[in-house]
């Protein structure tokens, strides 16, 4: 168990609140072991505490059990993302540098799209006569060039007032070297204006590159407001309603935090949703004992893939939210926070699917969403959509779409496909829905075989672990396309999210940037610096977990000088030797020839940035219910039979259709074959088998290469 | 067709799909390791490179959208070269092949072209090409002085770079011996070996896939696709003849360029008989560069989603009269070729306006303002040289506003301030929008901006001007718009830099940059006054430039006057 409970019956709840749905996972003690249940309510965007409240009396009712049998409520949120991209946030203000008062606005100066001449930059969130300048300069090396002009800052007070800012973002150059003008402006504001929201550049993400730091220091401080307001009304609620236990928020780096971390920095939390579902899919790697797995979500408009090597997703810190235009990067806002890093492609249930100018198909980014959603959804869609196709080729049911919820026109999917595709390439039948799924499914396949070279992996021998509505009718073809050999769809796929929130660790990562050359840095200013970073990450994280033992990850950012690319090279733990340090070279030029295939011998290297993340431990194998012995194989019958399209067979094949909750422990069949849920189904390709395990996992493994 | 026929046909052409897009994946992944592995900062942070991949007869298939237009179509040209010298048949596993000629290659010294053929079961299948910008090839440097490309550096004519897997460590030594930076170039000069490895290995993966043995089938399909999609898009505008000039600083004199696009059936072909004759200085802009900046011109307008490739870049053709400054002969200087071939684009809009009056931009800032600079450090013995860009205005677009301070046609962007800090002792004292610089028009042009920099040490430091144009010759605007703010290259101490040579700043004085607007579109008068209000308020637009520029007059709270404006608005009219 991650967070110590109390109760009795060891009550552990996690609440993720998405675009459409908040889901609810309980997991609690039974005579037999460890207990869960889920709930699913519709999200309530105004005040979404009250689809928390009631998706948390569901989950309560089901099992049984009251508010005092709850000893730790773990909470995600799209809140902070959804502010973002809507735009409305505090009214926020940015305090910088004199002279680079348009950092902001200018961004990377360069087109994220060359050849559309009709493009717009994304809009700062904070506008032009709310930034303000101050005099002060700190050079990279920390010198002081100019003061900072602290009556300047005074003169802001007045400002700030009349023109009601709710909060303040304050970023200057070089701070990532030294925050201490950062840290006066503030203690001179607070001073005078003691309830005023404040974020420093240097505490939320202190990285060189001014631009991005800056943006990430105006995001924080433009949900602050907002997220703060919510947190509070929602530990009020939960405590009125007898639920005072604990109560954790989940980071978009995998990690869970207090509510005095979140409100401080709230942008840390966007992501949570997607990083739950990576903490789930680590928790199913150790379960099952697969070193290299990739994790694969797909839903109604994006689809999802993390890397995760011995139960650790891929980290990173760079992410950008609020893209719009085409998903592309750089028309959003660049963050540096820590995230759980994930290659997201425009390729969901919903996207539509069209024919370009060279007559080729092309599927998203842009999609139907649910109004009017796919043309089969029958609310007046005239668009093809990937689950149009995948409802001609049989691979969804048209009654038990949903769970029975929405119910499917076969016929108007087929007339949109063909009015849409068919037509205008000349494909026959079945043949624009083949297609169609046959290029979104390239495209997954591309995107995660790229993200696997970006970082030196070889996807062949990655274990393919899908959940989310989309993510099990799509894998096994995926799986084929990458020479991946085993596919794993987990119980619960649906709520994904909330159950991975329940897996997840206490902890905090912090960043610093120290540009150093290798050769010059002495061991006392490493172990000095970490010592430091130790005790700001140990801030956060014991008040969560006071008396646990804490787990210390470390790790610096290297280049060969003059490059601008790091990669990420660990620490051993405790203080640091001469010796180690001697062996950070050869452990770099190692980690960039797997990389890259060469190494620079004679080229010095450098360290950038150092990193300190602090957790209690993950003990994976005890986080959820217990996986009982595998039964002994059995071959169950189907329960029924469908047309189900085959690429290589070049059409309809008789395909065995099994309903998933009938299935029994041990059951194992042949692919071909459609293994039905409420929430998704599972499709067999011809060549892999399927089996259930002892805890209800569906694993498919080749047959034969 | 039979029903027996119609499944493998719709079958086979649904893979033919799969490939092309999986080999626009391939590309891209060559691209992003050489981004990941590059040395100079004008290619990691500003994104300077290019990457391809070609059939055996060097006909580009697909290229990277990472990377910047003067890569991305001189690069098309780029393989054939090689080919021409080093014939298929020649070539071995192991091999790879390497030149900096600017006429042969991306149109200057600085700029290395990489070339790998790709072998499946010991046959050649295709060939990866891949460029970015050195930080150094010795020569004169990052400047326009030279009176010759032999003054600009070291040239590799079309040679082997490795010979069956080994290194051609001659070649390696010799080029080492004459930049001044040898170890940073030798890595990025095996950035690009490594992604064009990159690239080979994932196309063999795909071949084995798709049980390819040859590119032929997929190749004639990618290129006859993106053929008849371009010139789909071509027909699509009256044909005839379109003519427009363009008048620049240039370095010892004024240049005109003198453009007629002629849209016929077989594409759009441009010409730019009537142009000045090539410069003295190293601002000379080779074909294969003013070829590049012509298609990517036409493209944007005409077939903006149409992929790059041989296919498609063959309906965009060039032609200039041998001795112009846009096609100048060997040895030529032309280092600062960019100052010449970025302003095509804006000078071929001039030409498309005329068929599509409200489908081009006005014309904006051009040309990217590459800041050289170089010093020495007090505690160093070795000195400093390094690179930034600074980035004027994009012309006003017929319904919007231009993009401020963003390059255009370059798909080069900003260094971060702090990162070239963090390498030399130079201090950034201002980067910021500049008031009144963008056009005025109904849509305003983007708005150019000013940079300050001088030396933390007191030392004094050189900055090439090798590229600051439109310090003479600003950006037009269209339909009326009025034309974008002049450049200015000055010392913090007063006197004015006019020249396009080497500067020096000298210790405890700073420079003051003034990066140009752009021009804006339609007539000012008729521009929202509301958003004349809110520039002014942003302190984008002054209040003198709102009465004077758009006939906004100001209430002293900010608000418009209605009646003031209407009134004034009505006098410039019937004045």
């Amino acid at each position: 168990m991650n967070v110590t409970t109390k109760p009795a019956r060891q009550g552990r709840l996690a609440v993720d609140i998405g675009g459409t749905f908040t889901d609810v996972a309980l997991e609690f003690a039974e005579a037999s072991g460890t207990a869960r249940v889920t709930a699913k309510v519709l999200t309530t965007p105004r005040s979404p505490e009250e689809g928390v409240m009631r998706g948390v009396a569901e989950a309560l009712q089901q099992a049984g059990l009251t508010a005092a049998d709850i000893g730790v409520i773990i909470h995600g949120t799209t809140l902070a993302t959804n502010a973002l991209i809507e735009r409305k946030g505090a009214k926020t203000a940015f305090i910088t540098t004199e002279g680079f008062r348009d950092v902001l606005e200018t961004g990377y100066e360069k087109r994220f799209e060359h050849y559309d001449v009709n493009i717009d930059k994304p809009t700062p969130l904070v506008a032009r006569p709310h930034r303000f300048p101050v005099p002060e300069r700190m050079s990279a090396r920390g010198e002081v060039l100019l003061p900072l002009d602290e009556d300047a800052v005074r003169g802001l007070v007045p400002v700030l007032e009349g023109q009601e800012i709710a909060s303040v973002a304050v970023g200057y150059l070089h701070s990532y070297v030294d925050d201490r003008h950062e840290r006066r402006t503030r203690d001179i504001l607070t001073a005078a204006m003691p309830n005023l929201s404040i974020t420093l550049s240097a505490e939320v993400g202190p990285e060189i590159r001014e631009y991005e730091r800056f943006s990430t220091a105006c995001a924080n401080a433009y949900v602050q407001p907002l997220m703060s307001r919510y947190l509070r009304r929602l530990a009020e609620l939960l405590a009125a309603e007898g639920l005072a236990c604990p109560l954790f928020l989940m980071m978009s780096g995998g990690g869970l935090t207090t509510l005095d971390t979140a409100t401080r920095f709230p942008i840390r939390l966007v992501e949570s949703g997607p990083a739950g579902g990576a903490i789930l899919a680590s928790h199913v790697a150790a379960q099952g004992g697969f070193s290299e797995v990739v994790a694969f979500d797909m839903g109604g408009t994006t689809a999802k893939l993390c890397l995760i090597t011995d139960s650790t997703p891929e980290k990173s810190r760079r992410f950008e939210v609020a893209r719009m235009y085409r998903d592309l990067k750089g028309s959003g806002l660049p963050l540096r926070i820590p995230v759980i890093e994930m290659v997201e492609i425009g390729a969901g249930g919903g996207s539509i699917a069209r024919v370009d100018a060279m007559r080729r198909i092309a599927v998203g980014p842009d999609s139907a969403g649910s109004e009017p959603g796919p043309a089969c959804y029958k609310r007046g869609g005239k668009t093809a959509t990937v689950t149009d196709a995948n409802l001609v080729l049989g691979k969804i049911h048209a009654d038990r779409f949903a769970g029975g919820q929405i119910a499917l026109d076969p016929g108007l999917a087929a007339a949109a496909l063909r009015d849409n595709v068919g037509v205008p390439l000349g494909l026959e039948g079945i043949w624009a829905a083949a297609g169609i799924v046959e290029i979104v499914e390239e495209n997954m396949a591309n995107a995660a075989r790229v993200h696997a070279i970006e970082r030196g992996k070889v996807i062949s021998r990655h274990t393919m672990i899908a959940f989310g509505g989309g993510a099990p009718l799509h894998a096994g073809r995926l799986a084929d396309k990458l020479g991946i050999d085993r596919v794993v769809v987990p119980l619960g796929a649906g709520v994904g999210s909330a159950i991975g929130f329940l897996r997840a660790p206490i902890s905090y990562e912090v960043v610093r940037s120290r540009h150093i050359l290798l050769d010059d840095l002495k061991v006392e200013t490493a172990n000095a610096l970490l010592a430091e970073m130790r005790e700001a990450a140990e801030a956060v994280v014991r008040p969560g977990a006071p008396g646990a033992a804490l787990e210390e990850a470390r790790s610096v950012e290297m280049r060969y000088v003059g490059q601008g690319h790091e990669l990420p090279i660990p620490l051993p733990a405790g203080a640091l030797t001469p010796s180690d340090m001697a062996g950070l070279k050869g452990q770099y030029e190692a980690r960039y020839a797997e990389q890259y295939g060469l190494s620079v011998p004679d080229m010095p290297v450098e360290i950038l940035t150092w990193s300190t993340t602090l957790s209690t431990p993950q003990q994976l194998h005890q986080g959820g219910p217990p996986s009982p012995a595998v039964p002994a194989a059995s071959t169950p019958d189907p329960s029924g039979w469908r047309d189900l399209f085959d690429t290589q067979a070049g059409g309809m094949v008789r395909t065995a259709v099994f309903w998933r909750p009938d299935l029994p422990l041990g059951a194992v069949l042949r692919g071909p074959a459609v293994i039905m849920e409420n929430e998704t189904a599972t499709v067999v390709p011809a060549t892999f088998d399927a089996a259930i395990d002892g805890s209800g996992t569906i694993i498919l493994e080749r047959r034969e290469r | 067709m039979t029903a027996a026929d119609a499944k493998p046909n719709a079958l086979a052409e649904i893979q033919r799909q799969v490939m092309w897009n999986r080999l626009i994946a391939v590309v891209e992944e060559q691209a992003q390791v050489l981004l990941r592995t590059a040395f100079g900062a004008v290619t990691r942070e500003a994104g300077d490179l290019s990457a391809g991949v070609y059939d055996l007869q060097g006909r580009m298939l697909a290229q990277a959208v990472t990377g910047t237009p003067g890569h991305v179509n001189t690069m098309a040209m780029a393989a054939a070269h090689f080919l021409t010298r080093f014939p298929i048949e020649t070539m071995q596993p192991g091999d790879v092949f390497a030149t900096n000629d600017p006429w042969m290659g991306t149109g200057h010294l600085f700029d290395f072209v990489v070339l790998t053929p790709a072998f499946r079961n010991g046959r050649p299948v295709a060939l990866f090409a891949s460029t970015c910008h050195l930080i150094d090839v010795g020569g004169v440097g990052f400047s326009a002085d030279a009176t010759s490309v032999f003054e600009e550096g070291i040239c590799v004519p079309h040679m082997k770079l490795m010979d069956g897997g080994h290194p051609n460590e001659v070649l390696f030594e010799i080029l080492a011996t004459n930049v001044r930076n040898p170890v940073e170039v030798r890595g990025d000069i095996m950035s690009l070996v490594a992604c064009n490895e990159a690239g080979c290995i994932r196309l063999v993966e795909m071949m084995n896939e798709f049980a390819l043995s040859n590119l032929d089938e997929l190749g004639g399909y990618i290129l006859e696709n993106s053929r008849t999609a371009a010139l789909a898009a071509v027909a699509k505008i009256d044909p005839g003849t379109y003519r427009h000039n363009m008048t620049l600083d240039g370095y010892e004199e004024p240049v005109t360029l003198m453009a007629a696009v002629t849209i016929g059936p077989d594409g759009a072909h441009v010409d730019y008989d009537g142009s000045s004759a090539m410069s003295r200085y190293g601002i000379n802009s080779p074909i294969c560069y003013s070829d590049a900046y012509t298609g990517f011109g036409l493209k944007c307008i005409i077939a903006p989603d149409v992929p790059n490739n041989a296919g498609s870049l063959a309906v965009f053709t060039t032609s200039a009269p041998e001795g112009t400054i846009v096609n100048p002969p060997r040895p030529a200087p032309v280092t600062a070729r960019h100052v010449i071939g970025q302003m095509l684009p804006d000078l071929i809009f001039g030409c498309l306006h005329q068929a599509l009056p409200d489908g081009v931009p006005a014309e904006g800032a051009g040309s990217i303002w590459v800041l050289a600079m170089a010093g020495d450090f007090d505690d160093r013995n070795a000195g400093f040289n390094v690179m930034s860009v600074s980035v004027g205005g994009v012309g006003a677009r017929p319904h919007k506003d231009g993009l401020s301070s963003t390059a255009f046609p370059s798909g080069v962007g900003a260094i971060p301030v702090e990162v070239t800090e963090a390498a030399c002792p130079l201090v950034f004292w201002r980067r910021e929008l500049l008031p009144d610089s963008g056009g005025p028009g109904q849509f305003r042009g983007g708005l150019g901006q000013i940079v300050e920099i001088g030396n933390s040490e007191a030392r004094d430091f050189t900055l090439s001007a090798a590229t600051f144009d439109r310090l003479r010759f600003a950006a037009r605007g269209r339909d009326g718009g009025a034309e974008g703010s002049l450049g200015s290259v000055a010392l913090k101490s007063g006197p004015q830099f006019t020249t396009k040579s080497t500067h020096t700043i000298p210790a405890g004085d700073r420079v003051v940059l003034e990066i140009p607007g752009a021009g804006g579109f339609g007539a000012a008068v008729t521009r929202d006054p509301q958003r004349v209000a809110a520039e002014v308020a942003e302190g984008l637009v002054t209040r003198d430039a709102a009465r004077d520029a758009y006939a906004v007059v100001l209430t002293a709270e900010g608000a418009v006057d209605a009646l003031e404006t209407d009134q004034l608005r009505a006098s410039r009219s019937s004045g």
